[in-house]
């Protein structure tokens, strides 16, 4: 096995072709291996990569703990229906209304950055949850006196993403095959995830990056270095509002469907878990974070099947056994893995840093003892 | 014209007045010396220089160009930088990216130029990388590139702040307290860093409680001590200062 590891770490660009492969040929081996129930979860996986490396830009780069990620989402959700669906009888083409609502999101970001970037930790934290919660409350109520965001029914209808007239609103039949629309939303997630990928990746290892990583080491000297700390974090802010945006337009056309439920305090934290289970600022880290915590609840989902097959009934809701493993999930990793499954470099020298710190203290302590 | 002026900076915190009344001229070229007892003000000053502190009256000036209501960045890109008493290195990054952050102030790739990574970006990263070799040569960190900044010697993190310091291009630059804690040895090494850098063309300002190298190293130095000014000039001269004995000695001035 490590012979094999080895041999590929050696040939970068075999396990490039290799992974592309395997990425083109996924949809078919969940969709005729798992069924299309998979597929669906598939598209999701792919949604919450996208958000995962936005929030990683504002946590894992700039050191900004935000809480209120997903109001960006709901932001960029919204205003797809608003502008494609029968709500306001608008049915803009979707290559228009998805940038529009990248962008709106990511003004969001700025108007939401620009009052509170100078508090710091927790206090940004707490703020983030508010503004999270507000958008959520306002989506709510918006129902009256105008409505604006149908209420807790939500608004539904929203025009399917449609390409050169292609519409992926309806299956197709091709080769004596019944291709569901969620193969063409697993390309079109994929393309934006890699392209979402490119940029965190290229930015990282940039002057914009190695900024970001002094802003979030000591904002102090940071300043001193001749940076402008404030711009720069509210450049991080507006850029992982963006893919958040981008990541909501996404959601609201390929479910046809939204309301506030989707944008609970719940999917923040999940999304903040997926980059701290993974390896925040580590790209793939995150990825495998997102990957790990969308597939897990589903897969736990045939535990419910299993219980009622062998015990005849369900002793155990997988829903709650979800929540349970979460936590140990959590806990383990606090213990064993501290930086995260795939740490970035940065991360690990930082834990290493503490505990050979404490190392030292300890030896310390044996030699004046002696 | 000065290189860098204070002029009657005062800085109060509530009640207390840490600086009052402040006054200093630093020529270009120079080494100039800022010592007095613990609490005297001395990094008060330095932080009301560098746009760290807003100051409650008076005027810094740079070059002529008023400077005090101008944020830290800002100051460094008009080419003044400095160094933290309490060395504030990024600590989990390597000493070679310690000093390429430093760089920040006189490059320019944004955003744009750093998804697309053109010509431009990449040979503006090649140039922040060379110089950042070179400066960690300069100040005698070669080889020590990869190591983390945490892992350094202490000494060598005085050295690596430093050159940071020095990637900002700066005209005039300010060392708080660059030798404490290190030994004779170490000491000297510093000194004579400190002149090849005046020889290099870059003005220093310096707070230092080492008084035998702050006598040695000095064109002129100023005494603060309460947060007033109580004497300027040639090292000598202020070394037998009455007002200066008394103040780092006690008694009646």
């Amino acid at each position: 096995m490590n012979l094999v590891l080895e041999s590929l770490h050696r040939r970068p660009r075999l396990v490039a072709i290799l992974l592309a492969v395997l990425l083109a040929a996924l949809p078919f081996l969940m969709g005729f291996g798992l069924g299309n129930a998979w597929l669906r979860v598939l598209d999701f996986v792919l949604l919450y990569v996208l958000l995962a490396i936005g929030l990683n830009i504002v946590v894992g780069y700039a050191g900004l703990l935000d809480l209120g990620y997903i109001a960006f989402y709901a932001l960029g959700a919204y205003l797809y229906a608003w502008l494609a669906s029968p709500h306001f009888g608008l049915h803009l083409p979707f290559w228009a209304v998805l940038p529009i609502g990248a962008a709106f999101a990511g003004l969001f970001g700025v108007l939401l950055g620009a009052p509170t970037l100078r508090l710091r930790g927790d206090y940004l934290a707490i703020v983030t949850l508010g503004f999270g919660e507000i958008i959520r409350i306002f989506m709510n109520n918006l129902n009256a006196p105008f409505n604006l965001t149908n209420g807790p029914q939500g608004m539904n209808l929203i025009d399917p993403v449609s390409v050169a007239g292609f519409s992926f609103g309806r299956p197709l039949h091709v080769f004596g095959l019944t291709l569901p629309p969620t193969y063409f939303h697993y390309y079109l997630f994929l393309a934006f995830t890699l392209l979402a990928i490119f940029v965190a990746w290229r930015l990282q290892d940039s002057r914009i990056g190695r900024a970001w990583g002094a802003i979030r080491e000591d904002e102090v000297a940071a300043a001193a270095m001749g940076i402008n700390t404030r711009n720069l974090k509210l450049l991080a802010f507006a850029m992982g509002a963006t893919f958040g945006g981008l990541a909501g337009g996404l959601f609201a056309a390929f479910q046809g469907f939204i309301s506030p439920e989707s944008f609970t305090l719940w999917e923040s934290i999940l999304v903040l878990c997926m980059i701290v289970l993974g390896g925040m600022g580590n790209i793939p880290g995150v990825v495998l974070g997102a990957v790990l915590l969308t597939m897990i609840p589903e897969a736990l989902r045939y535990l419910g099947d299993l219980q009622r097959a062998t015990l005849g009934q369900v002793v155990v809701d997988p829903a709650d056994l979800r929540m349970l493993l979460f936590g140990v999930a959590l806990v383990a990793m606090m213990l064993f893995r501290p930086a995260g499954l795939l740490p970035s470099r940065q991360r690990r020298r930082e834990f290493a840093a503490e505990e050979g710190l404490a190392e030292q203290v300890q030896a310390n302590l044996y030699d004046t003892r002696n | 014209m000065a290189l860098l002026s204070v002029d009657n900076v005062s800085k109060r915190f509530g009640g207390i007045n840490a600086l009052e009344a402040v006054s200093l001229t630093v020529e270009a070229g120079e080494i100039y010396g800022l010592i007095g007892p613990n609490g005297a003000g001395k990094t008060t000053l330095f932080n009301c220089m560098t746009g760290l502190y807003t100051v409650t009256s008076g005027a810094v000036r740079l070059e002529g160009a008023e400077v005090q209501a101008l944020k830290p960045h800002q100051i460094v890109k008009r080419g003044f930088a400095r160094t933290f008493q309490n060395i504030r290195l990024f600590a989990n990054m390597t000493a070679l990216e310690n000093v390429m952050v430093g760089r920040h102030a006189r490059t320019r790739a944004n955003v744009l130029g750093a998804v697309l990574r053109c010509r431009k970006t990449r040979a503006e990263e090649t140039g922040i990388r060379d110089r950042a070799h070179e400066l960690l040569r300069y100040v005698g960190l070669a080889g020590k590139g990869r190591t983390l900044a945490s892992h350094l010697a202490y000494g060598d993190q005085r050295r690596l702040e430093i050159a940071r310091a020095l990637a900002t291009e700066p005209k005039l630059l300010a060392l708080d307290e660059p030798v404490a804690g290190m030994n004779p040895n170490e000491r000297q090494q510093m000194g004579e860093l400190f002149r090849k850098l005046r020889e290099g063309g870059v003005t220093l300002l310096l707070i230092e409680h080492d008084v035998k190298l702050v006598m040695g190293l000095c064109d002129r130095v100023a005494v603060l001590d309460y947060g007033r000014k109580i004497a300027e000039g040639p090292a000598e001269a202020v070394r037998n200062d009455p007002a200066v004995i008394a103040a780092y000695l006690g008694g009646e001035a």
